[in-house]
């Protein structure tokens, strides 16, 4: 029972559907799979425009760094990826997913 | 994914319906599942423990990598009657995330000092619900033992399809609710989904230990929703 606020600004999905409207590029990102202490759950959202805007979170501010990045790749090549980050991987690492868990994040444009 | 498809999503979401958004990972094809379509075969089953569960996730159907993305409403309690098992209920209720509001037209029983924190309202159930209407994702337990006041929200609550309805009441007080509740034009089988007497038989025997009954309850009814769902279709 989660407590998204549509219509209060802060609801991923519904700002993605406002700045669609809003003719700019938009770009959602999804955690598709966690493991371990991952901080935020499966099924959580961020939004990213072209000019590097974001709202919600996908790992409570651990990743999103590396995540807008690659989202603005996606808005520009039109096709989905698929990001994973977990201190396994040494570039995960360096973003700093540092609480000990691994996530998986896909990245697809909305339009 | 498609901007039709997130405006469908978002319009479902903003109605208190759930939806389960259904992305294959190879190729970015996306779908949009409502609790009222119809569900058969593999991926039926998994949309089916998933609207029950709340719970995102993958599952592979037919060779295929399908992200179910859920997106059920917060849950709601509606307690009609500010009594003593409501004290109890509504923190405990607040505890397991539910939404929890407490109407009680006897501004004797409704007052702040006896619901710390919790939203109240010293109001007929009649005036009430008319602002802040019952839906599929609202429990709705009737408490107080007076006919004037619980019975027009169990009403609602049954034409509302609410997940939960309770009542409180020995089963002769219930007999006399069935046979207005008859007269005022339900049906046995929306009745029939009345819970009386109201919470599981845990032989509970003081206020918070009927609300830890009606509580269970509740949370039973949450989970299975839409396997009852199924079951009532087959």
């Amino acid at each position: 029972m989660t407590s998204n606020l549509l219509g209060q600004g802060t609801d991923p999905l519904a700002l993605a559907e406002r700045w669609v409207g809003e003719g700019r590029k938009v770009a959602l990102a999804t955690v598709v799979e966690t493991w371990g202490s991952a901080p935020r759950p499966v099924g959580s959202h961020l939004v990213i425009d072209s000019e590097g805007n974001f709202e919600g979170s996908v790992s409570g501010g651990c990743v999103e760094g590396a995540v807008v990045g690659e989202a603005i790749d996606v808005l520009e090549s039109r096709a989905p990826k698929m990001l994973e980050f977990g201190v396994a991987d040494e570039t995960a690492w360096q973003v700093g997913l540092s609480c000990g868990g691994r996530i998986k994040v896909y990245v697809e444009p909305v339009a | 994914m498609d901007i039709e498809l997130l405006k469908q999503a978002n319009a479902e979401r903003a109605a208190r319906r759930a939806v389960i958004l259904a992305t294959d990972l190879e190729t970015g094809a996306a779908t949009l599942h409502r609790e009222s379509d119809p569900r058969t075969g593999d991926l039926g089953a998994a949309l089916t423990r998933a609207f029950d569960s709340g719970k995102s996730g993958s599952v592979e159907v037919a060779g295929r990598q399908l992200f179910l993305n859920v997106h059920v409403p917060p849950a709601r309690l509606v307690v009609i009657g500010a009594v003593h098992i409501s004290q109890a209920l509504a923190p405990m209720a607040r505890l397991v995330g539910l939404d929890v509001e407490i109407i009680d037209p006897r501004t004797a029983f409704a007052t702040p000092e006896r619901f710390p924190d919790t939203a109240l309202s010293a109001e007929w159930p009649e005036t009430v619900l008319a602002t802040r209407p019952l839906d599929a994702f609202t429990a709705l337990a009737a408490v107080t033992h007076d006919p004037k006041i619980d019975d027009y929200p169990l009403e609602a609550a049954l034409r509302a399809n609410c997940f939960y309805v309770g009542a409180l009441g020995s089963r002769k007080t219930h007999a006399k609710r069935v046979e207005r509740l008859v007269a005022a034009g339900l049906s046995e089988a929306e009745i029939a989904r009345i819970r009386a007497p109201i919470g599981l038989p845990i032989g509970a025997a003081s206020p918070a230990e009927i609300a830890v009954s009606v509580l269970a309850e509740i949370i039973g009814a949450l989970r299975t929703r839409a396997s009852r769902q199924m079951e009532t279709l087959a």
